[in-house]
């Protein structure tokens, strides 16, 4: 019921504004009806009137008197009056008596009779506000029939004035009627022109088929200086309507280039109050002339679709960039101006269009949906979707339930389980690993590997406090399970699993066996998977850091085989290694090398962080693997990119520099983009054409963000790198590419339901204006009727409407265009109000 | 999950210990019993609530004034056929998806207590759930005291007590108790009866015979329409000369209104011989108007109060006009041998003090106590009603009167009360806001609170700063949304989404056709023009207010949110579906917090990690942590060759170097870099022009 209501009130509120409207737009509207005597004492000397005697009326009058009863409005707009005189019978004067003078309207000036139209000619309001114009604007708009005349016309005016050159393919069409309003306006400041000749619309050159449709052209013949040079013409890309020609027009009569000298944030030119950009082109007082000009080049190119201006740096201080020469202002209220450092006035002009385009699309996707929502733009669930009908090999899996679970786990010596949820794309992508790793397992004893589904057992799942997807358990028997964080790969978890089989840490009891230990003789058919094993040397007494260190060791297990050494003897081996105990040895096997470390911090999770840190190369191979971990370093990259891999003097000239001068600063490291593929994207990212390999790039991934590329000239040693550094650090090179700072947004906008409910459940919209109001409402009274907040968002609604209400209907068009610009825009919704 | 610390129910008992010395003291010679709960009736909602109580180590005792618990079962419905489904099979082995189609189980982490276990019947004999009932009783060891009716509750003022005032349980036997709280899970039970001259004719449906064969040949007329009153009359269809049922309104047919209460299509067989005009028949007209009259026959004739008003009341039955004496053709012009009432149950108001304010609902919730959204009843604080007797939050609505749905609204009120009286706050989960999607789509497809207390019980999603976690809240009552950091303890300071179940606006209702073509929508693009039940998230940049909930459109669960998402309607109510369901979801999520959700392989993240300086949540969170996802060879092809990946193996420089086109496919990697140079570069290019 109260719905209803609702709708009911607010319907009536409309119909009651709409009522007033009509009423006060008929008085504008109605056709004077005069004697003749009346007609002819009212006219005032200057003003013109168009005029109708009527007679009797026949059918085809009854038409005719319709249309012009219709364009009272529109001719009153520019001070013509509309009068219909009635005859009487007996009249047998000039208009009234003569028969054929009833198939005719009659326009004059004061009492001069300036025209008379058959009434066929003026069909409708366009053909009678265009054919009435055009007999007034007699003068100021020449019409002319073949091409040579246009010429001769611009010849006259180089230097003195500018030609609006129009074709329409007949009289009192609207296209007509719109060229000849611009006309009434802009008469004074333009030459206009008008010709209704096809062939001579062609030869102007516009070569497209459908010649035959109006076109309006703007010649610029006030800037020619010299005689013997053509003036430009500029074609109106926009349909030949009202509001289109005032924006055109206004557009050309703007300055060229503006030269400004203020911040861009403040500046405002004609452009973007139409709602185009603006580029700025910075320039500074050494270049001011060859900017101007650059300037003017870029100005013509988007003459109609943004403005340019000329921005002397030298003048306002500008908090950007020093080699940043293009600004974009767009008229977007609020927009940042975006700063820019381009290379040529192309990539101005596609910036431009660029933006306009984008613009467009904008729109598009506002109005109609946008069908790229609908395309799945994920990577993994694509992938996994395409992938949807292939059988995955699971029978080297174990698929368990709630009943077989618990009695699953008691089996094996390690039970691995993979809980994943059947509907979700990154436990399916992971499966795939999981099934590789299986057939790599296959007859391995004492581990087997299993499944749970999650959306199947949400209750085993929940037991085992696995909230998400997915993840990855190793049970052994009688002990507490282990929880796979590694990356979610094939080699990743083969080499975890390997790994997590030796017992972490082992305990060593003689100093042979720590020598075994260290050369990687303990777990050979695992060593390919650990390149370092660890060792803690402990005095017996120290219980706390021994107890630690097994704690450790078990944190790191499946990722570092550690060995513990605690007997009496730790003495011997410290000395050897000369380190104090407690101490750590890394065996280092890809260099045959043992490093000793004093262990000073004793937590288990401190000698987590000694043993990962240790772990990590003065001089690595980055790879997709590990760079997570070099980047945690939160250091500078330092990054040689090499197709294939390094020879033996740049490595070392390299090696140097990881070891050398000021070397904790920065990470120096390597690529090798053959097992490393996707660096080859890096390199594109970084430069626009890729130079030379090898290449040696300073990256400055957390402060800053610029990416600077080792002269390709020079050799890359020691000296000539850190000397390229120091240049760096004074701010001497130039960055090649500055890295994108941008949070990720949204790749695309979602449905908007709400807009789309609002459209058809009015009573969605009608509630929350008003409770949204705003807090001083909460002040009011408790409990309000829905009538009332019906009539709360008509107010809203009104002041809007009252605002063009009170804009008289001007004589002149002037200022018309900006009120017509935002008549164009669809009302704003209730809820932006 | 619900087993609290040990340490928690010791020192809940302990708390016990010392209120009773108290009061013992003070009261001096009367023994006062106090329990800090007290629950009266032991049917569902009442065992329910005990459960949860007995699991968090609470202090509390259920009254059942029968001998054992489910006293409205034993005798309800009288033709013991219960109407709530029973499906022991749905194809699924998810425990929590298959109470979706399980109405009669209470909750417990015993599956030993799930009904499928007690009744092999779709619709289950009554006498199941009385067994049910008590096994649920005595398994879970819930402390029930039987016999023992309570005949009167007062209040007393202590302001030592949680809300102010202890609640004074008095039973049969004049034993006083004392209890902090009170729960009301009495059910409604006092049959409906209407007054009108003649109503001593009228059997009730507690007491008439359910034998079939005392009916045979015989003209009978129900009164009613709800399903005892068609319960009864398929019972008797067969054997009844015919059978009429009067009403105030038309007939509601559950599967047109999608509310469980209305008419069943298991008991409408009269339905079905009334439009294919086998004697019997329905009618529309208001039962205060009427009257009977017995005639010397025996016969009962229907007439109108009006006429008895107007005749001679001495005179004998022959004398009082018939309404077939003026209108000859009048609809129930033959007489009956029996009038049945068949006119439902109301709550039994008379127990309480009328210090307790507890007051009947408004219209046709006149039969249930006056509640708030959080079950607390409006006059007195501290009382909350339970099960049955609470569903005037949702009557002709949600499930809430019905054991299908109270056994969550129960868990919720427990939840409500374990943050109020012991600083327990709303359990819940925090994630990262990579699993935001996962999430929900796991709870819209499983949840079994969701989807039976559909538009009542919504789950929230708590946005943590930054957006980058977030804590889920299952299956809170969203008409107090606006008190939820009253009620829960949880911050909602940084946004918050709901996640409700909901069938298509104007689908349902008692006139509806709710079979018309295309009744479906079927692209997730119309999904708010769902009409089935399907998921909708309501998005809300800081909670609503009191206010804005209060003055919320009529039908609407929630007020307007900032955006709102609906995922489309599916027939098999499984919404995985990669392109439709979680797609649009995603993009609807990504835009309201700003961000890109999207997965990526480790390969993205690691390209990502060395060309932007900041990255998308998942490479963050995953491939940062050294968790990225590595894919195999297959996978990466599929999404190369879906242009979501670039192939950089088969790339070469050389290939770049003579100007080789990138491909425009790789819109996902699309560098947002702009190379520089200084301005020289445009002079020179510019003089060149």
């Amino acid at each position: 019921m109260l719905p209803q209501m609702n709708g009911w009130v607010s319907c009536f509120s409309f119909l009651l504004l709409c009522t007033y409207y009509m009423a006060a737009a008929r008085n504008a509207n109605t056709l004077l009806e005069l004697s003749p005597q009346e007609y002819f004492s009212s006219l005032q000397p200057g003003r013109a009137s168009l005029v109708y005697f009527s007679r009797d009326v026949s059918p085809g009058v009854r038409l005719f008197l319709e249309q012009l009863e219709n364009s009272v409005g529109a001719l009153q707009d520019y001070g013509i009056s509309v009068v219909k005189v009635n005859c009487l019978k007996e009249d047998v004067s000039r208009y009234c008596g003569k028969e054929n003078a009833l198939m005719k309207a009659y326009l004059f000036r004061g009492n001069v009779l300036l025209r008379e139209f058959p009434t066929d000619a003026l069909f409708d309001v366009n053909a009678i506000v265009a054919n009435t114009l055009f007999a007034l604007l007699f003068n100021e708009v020449k019409y002319i029939t073949t091409l040579v005349e246009l010429q001769n016309l611009e010849n006259s005016l180089k230097g003195r004035s500018n030609v609006v050159f129009a074709y329409v393919p007949a009289i009192g069409t609207p296209e007509h009627r719109a060229v000849m309003e611009a006309a009434f306006v802009y008469g004074t400041a333009h030459q206009f022109v008008l010709t209704t000749e096809a062939a001579l619309a062609k030869d102007i050159g516009h070569e497209d088929s459908d010649a035959l449709s109006a076109r309006l052209f703007f010649c610029h013949c006030q800037r020619v200086p010299d005689l013997t040079q053509p003036c430009r013409r500029t074609p109106m890309v926009q349909s030949l309507a009202t509001l289109n020609i005032h924006t055109y027009l206004k557009l050309m009569a703007a300055p060229i280039v503006t030269e400004v000298a203020e911040d861009p944030e403040k500046v405002s030119t004609v452009h973007l109050q139409l709602g185009l950009p603006l580029v700025f082109i910075l320039s500074q007082k050494e270049t001011y002339e060859v900017d101007k000009r650059t300037a003017e080049f870029v100005a013509w190119q988007l003459l109609g679709k943004a403005g340019v201006a000329l921005l002397s740096r030298d003048s306002v201080h500008l908090n950007v960039l020093l080699q940043s020469n293009i600004a974009l202002k767009t008229a977007e209220e609020g927009a940042p101006i975006k700063y820019l450092v381009l290379e040529d006035t192309d990539e101005i002009i596609a910036l431009v269009e660029g933006e306009i385009k984008g613009e467009q699309i904008q729109e598009d996707e506002d109005e109609s949906d946008n069908n790229d929502q609908d395309i799945q733009d994920d990577q993994v669930m694509e992938a996994v979707y395409r992938d949807r009908k292939r059988e995955l090999p699971l029978e080297l899996i174990r698929t368990l339930t709630e009943e077989t679970f618990n009695a699953a786990l008691m089996e094996t010596a390690h039970m691995v389980v993979l809980f994943y949820a059947s509907w979700e794309a990154v436990s399916l992508a992971m499966l795939q690993s999981y099934v590789e790793v299986a057939i790599a397992l296959k007859g391995t004893q004492g581990i087997s590997l299993a499944k749970v589904n999650c959306w199947d057992w949400p209750d085993v799942c929940m037991k085992q406090n696995v909230t998400q997807f997915p993840i990855t358990k190793m049970y052994e028997k009688g002990a507490r399970s282990l929880t796979y964080t590694g990356m979610l790969g094939t080699a990743e978890l083969l080499r975890f699993l390997r790994l997590s089989s030796i017992s972490c840490p082992v305990k060593l009891t003689t100093i042979e066996e720590v020598d075994e230990y260290l050369s990687g003789e303990v777990h050979a058919d695992s060593s390919s998977y650990h390149s370092t094993s660890v060792l803690g040397i402990f005095h017996p007494r120290m219980k706390a850091a021994r107890e630690a260190f097994v704690e450790a060791g078990n944190m790191l297990r499946g990722y570092v085989t550690t060995g513990l050494y605690a007997e009496d003897d730790a003495l011997v081996l410290a000395r050897k290694y000369a380190v104090p105990l407690p101490a750590l040895l890394l065996a280092r096997r890809d260099d045959h090398r043992i490093d000793s470390v004093p262990l000073s911090k004793q937590s288990a999770l401190d000698i987590v962080r000694t043993i990962r840190s240790q772990l990590l190369e003065t001089f690595p191979e980055i790879t997709v693997e590990n760079l997570p971990d070099y980047l945690s370093l939160e250091k500078p990259l330092l990054i040689l990119f090499n197709d294939g891999g390094l020879n033996r003097r740049v490595r070392l000239e390299m090696l140097s520099l990881a070891n050398g001068k000021g070397h904790e600063a920065f990470l120096t490291c390597w690529m090798n983009l053959k097992n490393t593929p996707v660096g080859r994207g890096v390199l594109k990212a970084y430069f626009s054409t890729p130079p030379p390999l090898p290449l040696l790039a300073w990256v400055n991934l957390h402060s800053g963000g610029q990416v600077f590329a080792f002269p390709s000239d020079q050799s890359v040693t020691e000296t000539n790198v850190l000397a390229w550094l120091e240049k760096l650090k004074a701010g001497l090179e130039i960055p090649s590419t500055t890295l994108s700072d941008e949070a990720w947004k949204p790749p695309l906008p979602a449905y908007n339901f709400l807009r789309m409910m609002e459209a058809t459940l009015p009573e969605f919209t009608v509630h929350t204006v008003y409770s949204r109001g705003g807090t001083d409402d909460l002040q009011q009274a408790e409990e309000v009727s829905e009538e009332k907040s019906t009539v709360r968002e008509e107010q809203v609604e009104e002041p809007g409407l009252e605002a063009e209400k009170g804009q008289s209907p001007g004589r002149d068009l002037r200022g018309t265009v900006p009120r017509l610009v935002g008549r164009e825009k669809p009302p704003k919704r209730h809820t932006e109000l | 999950m619900m087993a609290p610390p040990a340490a928690q129910c010791a020192w809940g008992l302990l708390l016990t210990f010392t209120f009773y010395m108290g009061s013992s003291c003070t009261d001096g010679a009367s023994v006062l019993k106090h329990h800090n709960y007290c629950i009266i009736g032991a049917g569902p909602s009442g065992l329910q609530m005990a459960y949860f109580l007995q699991r968090a180590g609470r202090d509390y005792l259920v009254f059942e004034r029968s001998h054992a618990p489910g006293s409205f079962f034993a005798l309800y419905p009288r033709h013991r056929k219960l109407i709530s489904i029973n499906k022991r099979h749905t194809g699924k082995s998810n425990s929590e998806f298959n109470l979706r189609h399980d109405w009669n189980s209470l909750l417990s982490h015993d599956s030993r207590l799930l009904f499928r276990h007690y009744s092999h019947d779709f619709f289950p004999e009554a006498d199941t759930m009385v067994h049910y009932l008590e096994d649920f009783a005595s398994m879970l060891e819930l402390r029930v005291q039987y016999n023992t009716a309570i005949i009167h509750v007062r209040l007393e003022r202590d302001s030592q007590a949680w809300n102010g005032h202890y609640f004074i349980l008095t039973d049969h036997n004049s034993q006083n108790y004392r209890c902090s709280l009170l729960l009301v899970a009495t059910g409604t039970w006092v049959p409906n009866v209407v007054n009108f001259p003649g109503s001593e004719y009228v059997e009730g449906y507690e007491s008439v015979s359910i034998n079939p064969e005392d009916f045979a040949g015989q003209s009978v007329l129900i009164l009613g329409r709800g399903n005892s009153a068609f319960e009864t009359a398929e019972n008797i269809l067969g054997v009844t000369n015919f059978i009429h049922m009067v009403s105030r309104s038309r007939v509601r047919l559950s599967w047109a209104t999608h509310y469980v209460g209305d008419l069943r299509a298991i008991n409408n067989g009269l339905l079905d011989t009334y439009q294919l005009k086998s004697l019997d028949g329905l009618l529309e007209g208001d039962l205060e108007d009427l009257a009977i009259v017995k005639d010397k026959k025996g016969k009962l004739h229907i007439t109108l109060k009006f006429y008895l008003e107007n005749s001679n009341s001495s005179a004998g039955a022959e004398s009082i006009t018939l309404p077939q004496d003026e209108l000859d053709n009048f609809a129930t012009r033959a007489p009956y041998d029996r009038v049945i009432r068949c006119l439902g149950w109301k709550f039994d108001f008379s127990i309480y003090n009328r210090s307790l304010r507890l007051m009947p609902g408004k219209g046709n919730k006149k039969k249930y106590p006056l509640i708030k959204p959080s079950y607390e009843s409006r006059g007195t604080r501290g009382l909350f009603v339970l099960g049955t007797a609470s569903h005037s939050i949702d009557f002709r609505k949600s499930a809430g009167g019905f054991i299908h749905g109270f056994r969550y609204t129960t868990r919720a009120v427990h939840h409500l009360l374990e943050h109020r009286h012991h600083g327990v706050p709303w359990p819940s989960s925090v994630y990262p806001i990579t699993q935001l999607t996962n999430s929900i789509i796991k709870r819209v497809n499983e949840a079994s609170g969701l989807y039976q207390m559909f538009s009542v019980l919504g789950d929230i999603i708590l946005l943590r700063e930054n957006a980058m976690a977030f804590e889920y809240l299952e299956e809170y009552p969203v008409g107090i949304l606006a008190e939820l950091e009253l009620h829960t303890g949880r911050k909602a300071h940084n946004g918050l989404f709901v996640v409700i179940m909901e069938y298509g606006k104007n689908f349902s209702g008692a006139d509806k056709d709710v079979f018309y073509y295309n009744r479906a929508v079927g692209e997730a693009q119309h999904a708010w023009q769902s009409n089935f039940l399907h998921p909708v998230i309501y998005y809300y940049k800081r909670l609503p207010t009191v206010r804005e909930m209060r003055l919320r459109p009529p039908d609407w669960p929630l007020p307007r949110p900032d955006a709102v998402h609906h995922i489309v309607e599916d027939f098999l109510t499984d919404w995985t579906a990669p392109n439709a369901h979680i797609l649009p979801l995603r993009r609807f999520l990504e835009n309201c917090l700003d961000t890109d959700l999207r997965s990526f392989f480790a390969e993205s993240c690691f390209l990502f990690a060395l060309t932007h300086q900041k990255l998308p949540p998942f490479c963050q969170q995953g491939y940062m942590r050294m968790q990225g996802l590595v894919g195999n060879e297959r996978l990466r092809h599929h999404a190369v060759e879906a242009g979501l990946l670039e192939d950089h193996t088969v790339m070469h420089f050389t290939d770049e170097l003579l100007g080789g086109q990138r491909g425009s496919r790789d819109q996902l990697l699309k560098d947002h870099v702009i190379p520089g140079s200084p301005l020289h570069y445009l002079v020179t290019t510019k003089d060149e022009l």
